[in-house]
């Protein structure tokens, strides 16, 4: 983090306000992060009670967005940010409105594992999910980990994932129709790892949007809806600030 | 699915463009007013400005940030010729206004400040009536007609956003009225002269914040017709006033760019430590 120099500002108040700021955004992912891969896991291993804690954490990720927008939002009233601050400002708002929706869609997963857990078993034990799952959460962590070391690269390798993701959708989804025309007495099972498979794949695009706000933070360049070369292209430019 | 829809409510109009508005500035578009070329300024040994190499385009807003003596002011005041009269000052390089050197011998000095304004920190009005302190540069020039003058003293102060708050007391001595109008007045009084450009030193630094908002009301309208160039210590300020932004810093022209871009992305460090309130 020291590239933004956040404990160089005159006022200190300022320094430990955002610094302050930061930790609980990554508290946060983290604890979104946890929940990706508990609501995995009580997929897979039809664990009720581990899908009931993704579903108690969910109100805990919900507080966190309030406590920390109205810090920013505090900041912003008072301190009239500009420059990096403005940048990381507004990069943390952006970041927990993705990051609760990643906890709404962990919690959708845990109770879609509820309802899972009473049907029939496939014989992979929903495998195609776990890989999805796992891959998603590893992208939240890469993102997470970009917004710490102020790396504006991972946002290319969260793209790059995120198509990955998308591709896998894409093959659950062809499985799945196979299913239902093949055995339409598990219909419901297999809608509701339709549902799974639908919020995994969602998760991956807000991974994929916190890459960009670390390229906004980090660069100052808004790379949204960006092709993938165009964003290689833009990042490879080296910045011109000295 | 919820989310879907929810997607699509926040879908921007087709044909609206979020970026046009920042697009449209851009240094290489503008139509340059005031250009400096390795202007150097001395006082005695003391270097106040370094090689600064600067283009301000007309019709638009430019403000100088920057602490205390890295030279804002001194620059301002050059393009009046206001340092012409500091002894020990000298100058090298070039200032052009309208691709004139401001220095060539044939200009007249009186003649060139009538082109470019000046308003400073403290309102400065006349010991002279509301009326009186408006219509001062014109009688300068000779004009006495009374229905001439009372066009243009009402032309000017309905332009300084005034008129409504002075008209019923224009004989009134401007003494009376408050900081915020007199700054105003002195607006009033600088462009009744019909000038093409308006320089502001710290033009709102004593007034309180309802009539700082209407001064930077005042600055914002009055762009479409003069070229305005503004120093002010309050960074907030420039950002809301102004189209352009210069970084100054011990006499050097650190950063110049369009306002949003320097105060959202700034290309030099030193230009960002200094707005986000860092020690560099």
């Amino acid at each position: 983090m020291d590239k933004l120099h956040l404990d160089k500002h005159i006022s200190r108040q300022f320094n430990e306000e955002l610094e302050s700021l930061r930790q609980q955004v990554m508290t946060m992912g983290g604890l979104a992060e946890e929940m990706i891969s508990d609501a995995t896991r009580a997929v897979v291993e039809g664990d009720t009670e581990l899908a009931q804690k993704v579903v108690e954490a969910d109100d805990r990720v919900n507080d966190m967005e309030k406590a920390i927008d109205e810090r920013c939002i505090f900041i912003l009233a008072r301190r009239q940010p500009t420059a990096s601050d403005l940048r990381l400002v507004v990069a943390m708002l952006k970041t927990i409105n993705d990051l609760e929706r990643i906890g709404d869609e962990a919690e959708k997963i845990a109770r879609m594992a509820i309802s899972l857990a009473e049907a029939d078993r496939p014989r992979n034990n929903y495998r195609e999910l776990e890989i999805m799952g796992t891959t998603v959460r590893g992208m939240l962590h890469d993102a997470l980990d970009g917004f710490v070391r102020l790396a504006p690269e991972v946002a290319v390798a969260l793209v790059r994932e995120d198509k990955n993701v998308d591709a896998d959708y894409e093959a659950a989804l062809r499985q799945y129709h196979t299913y239902l025309v093949e055995e339409p007495r598990s219909t419901r099972r297999i809608l509701d790892a339709i549902w799974v498979a639908r919020s995994i794949e969602r998760i991956g695009d807000h991974a994929k949007n916190i890459g960009e706000y670390i390229v906004y933070l980090v660069e100052g360049k808004d790379l949204r809806h960006a092709s993938l070369a165009e964003m290689e292209r833009e990042l490879a430019e080296d910045g011109d600030s000295d | 699915m919820m989310e879907e829809n929810r997607e699509q409510s926040v879908q921007v109009p087709t044909g609206v463009s979020v970026t046009q508005d920042r697009e449209a500035l851009n240094i290489e578009r503008e139509d340059i007013c005031i250009e400096t070329r390795g202007l150097n300024l001395y006082y005695g040994d003391d270097q106040a400005l370094k090689n600064v190499n600067l283009r301000i385009p007309r019709n638009r807003v430019t403000a100088f940030i920057g602490p205390s003596g890295c030279g804002k002011s001194t620059l301002l005041r050059c393009f009046n010729r206001m340092n012409d009269l500091i002894d020990i000052c000298r100058i090298e390089g070039e200032i052009l206004i309208d691709g004139q050197d401001i220095h060539h011998r044939d200009v007249d000095v009186a003649e060139h400040r009538r082109r470019v304004g000046m308003v400073f920190q403290k309102p400065n009005p006349f010991p002279k009536s509301i009326f009186e302190n408006v219509a001062y540069g014109l009688r300068l020039q000779g004009v006495n007609d009374r229905r001439k003058l009372a066009e243009v003293v009402e032309n000017a102060l309905r332009s300084a956003a005034l008129w409504d708050e002075v008209k019923d007391r224009l004989d009134d001595n401007a003494f009376g009225l408050s900081g915020g109008q007199q700054q105003r007045l002195v607006i009033a009084r600088a462009i009744a002269i019909e000038p093409e450009v308006i320089l502001l030193d710290e033009p709102c630094s004593a007034l309180d914040p309802i009539s700082t908002a209407k001064v930077e009301e005042l600055i914002i309208e009055l762009k479409d017709r003069y070229t305005i160039v503004i120093v002010t210590h309050n960074m907030q300020q420039a950002a809301r006033v102004s189209d352009f932004t210069a970084y100054m810093y011990m006499g050097e022209m650190v950063e110049f760019d369009d306002t949003s871009r320097l105060f959202t992305n700034p290309r030099r460090r030193a230009t960002e430590d200094y707005i986000t309130g860092r020690y560099g």
